[in-house]
């Protein structure tokens, strides 16, 4: 009996290890073909390489659509940009650089009017679209009409705000003519922000009909290397030399535009196995990042536009006892206690260590300014740079010289009789609050007490006018977050001025949330409104700039950017951060 | 039987209206707004012309039976004019539901295109998990505390313990990172056309279905198990042994049988899962099945797109839960649905 019990077990014993061996089966052969492959693939990829050259693109978050007008993520405008072209694009410097246009319209030149009312770009000789028919200047007017057409609900249209009109004046000439004068003018037509679309293809895709176009929506022509044979929606793009391409022939076969993922596998896949070329967007902590660049692959390349960490200081009196006026203007009448006597914000600026902050919790995102305009570098004052190093010693003896002393012993200063204490609130986010405990710890050794406040971002930003929590409403001494100028600083500097101060009455709408009222400030910032662009206008800046940082109505912290990888092996990479990562995927090869 | 079914049948109906209206519900309640994706230099008033042209503006109840005749009258006639290739009426005009976040794009087209990556990898993961797990199951259980039981049990509570995101990661950094053996991105583009291919598919296959497979086989393991020692004390097992059949045969004749009643039921209830993919292992690796489809609707706040996707899964729950009833019956005699 035993013994036939033992054996018939042992038979199915034998049946499960079959099983066994099956189901391993795939896993089983595929380790021997691991193997092969292992060793196969060297070869099969000099075979690639013999045969077709593709460069293969990562994002974490995937492309909706490959195009700025109809989804405005960054991915969208970035996939967009391998194929399609602006008139001209912003370098990484913040200069511009003509695309399908013969050269920059400037007031020297002629083409761009006195009276800064219009601008005339003229479009190179020639230029194709993918399908080989020829791109005119209908085709950039028609771009301004698909966008600016209501119905068509178009992402990009914030870049052709302010212009009255585009139109044709022959095939290869177009005039812009704005609302108003216009210092500025490049910005529509310029960057992945607002390139040309083919008028032949688009069509019968303005207004309501965009949303039914999906065949046109996610294989627009292009004039760049690159045109589209492939878009899976959310997942991959894929890209094919365009044989109509108006410049050098591009350097690869096939361009592969992944998304998906998490930043950090995405990270790992270029820097860690070399399976995609580049990677875009890398959140992760400074010391992966570095860990992973170790293998020797790939570098991590970091760009960066205008975004500024900054500590605002609020100029009205939070005190929760004034009940609806705190925090509110009220005209003047409203000071805060002690923030508003300049030594006191300078002590709290000097005893922040920027260049800590910055190499510890941003890594290659980051670099210390003690700008709230940090660029583009013609824009950048110089005026303030003291800041970079840390001084606590100096603030110490700042705050002694100026009486604002500890008369009772506690550690804390006095100013008129009120202790410093401080409140000090940002969303919450790991890096905001490792910052937050850091410069803690320095103010309290100038004797300003701090209390950390963090609220989740989505109350924080989220504007609801019936929640005490928000940026806008500012009931708190002193709040960090970041924002920066886009590309010309202008639009930017006017949100400081005194009528923008959020008030009550307006729903706390103002953008000049710090609530700081320069009359110099607010004159001068008309004054740039005037001035076209040049030395002058340069000027201006640098001094709207310094004005703001010298009141101490903000302390920048760091200037941030934006981080990316890619293989050793591909050149021709400039990372932009005024236009999209792709602006020159042209000039990409091995 | 017959009548039980149709019972069951006509109970689908307002059982699904009133899951979409939840699920529509909520989500039109929920905070979050397609345009919050846009960058933040756009200004509100561009916000609010977008969200106007999403339709985003109107009523709740208006948008919902806009989206309920999108949805069982526009796109089911969608889909026999294009499997026919035929026109029914004026279909130019017949609104589909259509992305937000890929605005224009009908959702129907991107689950289409994303089915056959949910159904070759979780799939492929869930048939490979029970051809493990059953046998485990039994010869754990009819060797109970033996080494295979515990060296079973052992590993079963790993694997259904560990989430996948974490073995995930492992296999990524062994077999991608260290060994160099396996892809860590999934081509999507890959078609298997020959050997080579296919060889190429299997290897950029293995990692998620190793992955989600030892997950599930864990779960299914520990069932079986529990199942067949359910069974083994039971009377008509002794008298079967008392018969002189063969342990085998009284093994897989009678306590298998039996054991695997409520094991079928579980497998079928977890099909639908197949379906709706398995978001976390997608998104590490790169999958673009349904599960990552999801995911990145819901970061987007592609609202069409999480409601289709979420009211299709429930379909399935709802369907399976039916057919796992009546594989119930008809396994086990001594169900009855009269």
């Amino acid at each position: 009996m035993m013994g036939r019990h033992s054996s018939s077990l042992r038979i199915i014993a034998l049946l499960m290890a079959m099983a066994f061996v099956l189901a391993a089966c795939p896993g089983a052969t595929s380790t021997s073909d691991g193997e092969g492959a292992a060793a196969d693939a060297p070869s099969a990829e000099e075979e690639m390489a013999d045969e077709e050259k593709v460069l293969t693109i990562l994002y974490w978050q995937a492309a909706s659509l490959p195009g700025p007008y109809l989804s405005g993520g960054t991915k969208d405008h970035d996939a967009g940009a391998v194929t399609l072209e602006p008139l001209a694009n912003y370098d990484p410097n913040g200069a511009i650089v003509p695309k399908l246009a013969v050269e920059i319209p400037t007031i020297e030149n002629g083409d761009f009017a006195e009276d800064l009312m219009s601008i005339t770009w003229r479009l190179k000789e020639g230029l194709m679209w993918s399908d080989g028919s020829d791109v005119t200047a209908d085709d950039v007017v028609f771009t301004w009409q698909y966008c600016t057409d209501e119905e068509t609900g178009c992402t990009s249209s914030e870049g052709f705000l302010g212009i009255a009109s585009v139109e044709a004046l022959d095939a290869l000439t177009v005039r812009i003519t704005f609302d108003a004068p216009t210092p500025y003018p490049y910005n529509a037509f310029v960057s992945a922000n607002t390139p040309i679309i083919s008028k032949a293809q688009f069509a019968d895709c303005v207004g309501t009909a965009a949303q039914t176009c999906n065949e046109q929506n996610t294989a627009p022509l292009g004039t760049g290397p690159y045109r589209i044979v492939d878009f899976k929606v959310n997942d991959v793009a894929v890209y094919e030399r365009n044989p109509f391409y108006h410049g050098d022939t591009p350097y690869f076969d096939r361009v592969i535009f992944k998304g998906g993922g998490d930043a950090a596998s995405a990270a790992r896949a270029v820097l860690e196995t070399g399976e995609a070329d580049y990677a875009w967007n890398l959140q992760v902590e400074p010391d992966i990042l570095r860990a992973m660049e170790e293998a020797g692959l790939g570098k991590v390349v970091a760009s960066f536009a205008g975004l500024v960490e900054r500590i605002l200081v609020n100029q009205t009196n939070p005190d929760s006892a004034l009940g609806d006026d705190r925090s509110e203007y009220l005209d003047g009448a409203n000071p805060h206690p002690f923030l508003t006597f300049t030594p006191i914000p300078q002590a709290l600026s000097m005893a922040i260590d920027r260049s800590l902050i910055s190499e510890q919790l941003y890594g290659f995102a980051g670099q210390p300014t003690c700008n709230v305009i940090p660029a583009p570098l013609h824009y950048a004052s110089t005026a303030n740079d003291g800041c970079l190093t840390q001084d606590i010693e100096g603030a110490n003896t700042l705050l002694d010289e100026n009486g604002v002393l500890d008369s009772d012993g506690d550690g804390i200063r006095e100013y008129n009789g009120m202790p410093l204490k401080v409140s000090y609130q940002t969303s919450t986010n790991s890096v905001r609050q490792k910052t937050q405990a850091l410069i803690r710890q320095w103010w309290s050794q100038i004797g300003i007490e701090t209390e950390l406040i963090n609220h989740d971002a989505s109350v924080f930003f989220g504007g609801d006018p019936n929640s005490p929590d928000t940026y806008q409403k500012f009931y708190t001494d002193i709040q960090m977050y970041t924002t920066g100028p886009s590309i010309d600083p202008q639009q930017h500097l006017s949100t400081w001025i005194c009528s923008q101060i959020p008030v009550r009455e307006n729903g706390w709408a103002g953008s000049n949330i710090f609530r700081g009222c320069s009359a110099e400030y607010d004159a001068l910032s008309e004054e740039l409104t005037r001035t076209p662009v040049g030395a002058e206008r340069e000027a201006l800046v640098k001094r709207l700039n310094d004005i703001n940082v010298q009141n101490f109505y903000q302390i920048p912290l760091v200037y941030r950017g934006r981080v990316s990888a890619h293989l050793d092996t591909l050149q021709g990479v400039w990372i932009n951060g005024w236009d999209s990562e792709m602006w020159n995927i042209a000039e990409w090869r091995r | 039987m017959g009548q039980y079914l149709i019972r069951r049948l006509l109970t689908i109906i307002p059982t699904l209206i009133a899951i979409s209206f939840v699920i529509f519900a909520v989500l039109d309640l929920a905070p979050g707004d397609p345009t919050s994706a846009l960058p933040e230099t756009i200004r509100p008033e561009i916000r609010q012309q977008i969200r106007k042209v999403m339709g985003l503006d109107e009523p709740l109840p208006v948008k919902y039976s806009l989206w309920l005749r999108q949805f069982f009258i526009n796109e089911p006639l969608a889909l026999i004019e294009k499997t026919f290739d035929i026109q029914i009426g004026d279909s130019e005009k017949r609104i589909r539901v259509t992305s937000w976040g890929s605005r224009g794009t009908p959702v129907m087209d991107m689950i289409v295109e994303r089915m056959p990556q949910t159904l070759w990898v979780v799939g492929l993961a869930y048939v490979v998990a029970i051809v493990i797990a059953i046998p485990v199951g039994v010869i754990s259980a009819i060797r109970q505390y033996s080494i295979f039981d515990q060296a079973g049990t052992f590993i079963s509570l790993i694997g259904y313990s560990i989430p996948t995101f974490f073995t995930g990661l492992l296999l990524i950094l062994l077999f991608s990172v260290k060994l160099k053996w396996f892809p860590m991105i999934y081509d999507t583009n890959l078609k298997v056309v020959d050997w080579e291919s296919f060889v190429q598919q299997l290897k950029q296959s293995i990692m998620p279905v190793a992955v989600l497979g030892f997950f599930q086989a864990a779960t299914l393991a520990r069932f079986t198990r529990s199942s067949m020692l359910d069974n083994i004390p039971m009377d008509y097992v002794r008298t079967a042994t008392a018969k002189g059949f063969r342990e085998r045969y009284v093994v897989i004749r009678h306590i298998l049988r039996n054991s695997l009643v409520p094991v079928v039921t579980l497998i079928a209830l977890g099909i639908p899962a197949i379906f709706s993919g398995a978001i976390i292992t997608e998104q590490i690796f790169r999958v673009n099945g349904l599960g990552a489809l999801l995911i990145g609707a819901i970061q987007l706040n592609d609202i069409p797109l999480v409601q289709t996707v979420t009211f299709i899964f429930a379909c399935l729950i709802v369907v399976f839960n039916l057919i796992a009833d009546i594989i119930y019956g008809v396994l086990d005699p001594r169900i009855r649905y009269n």
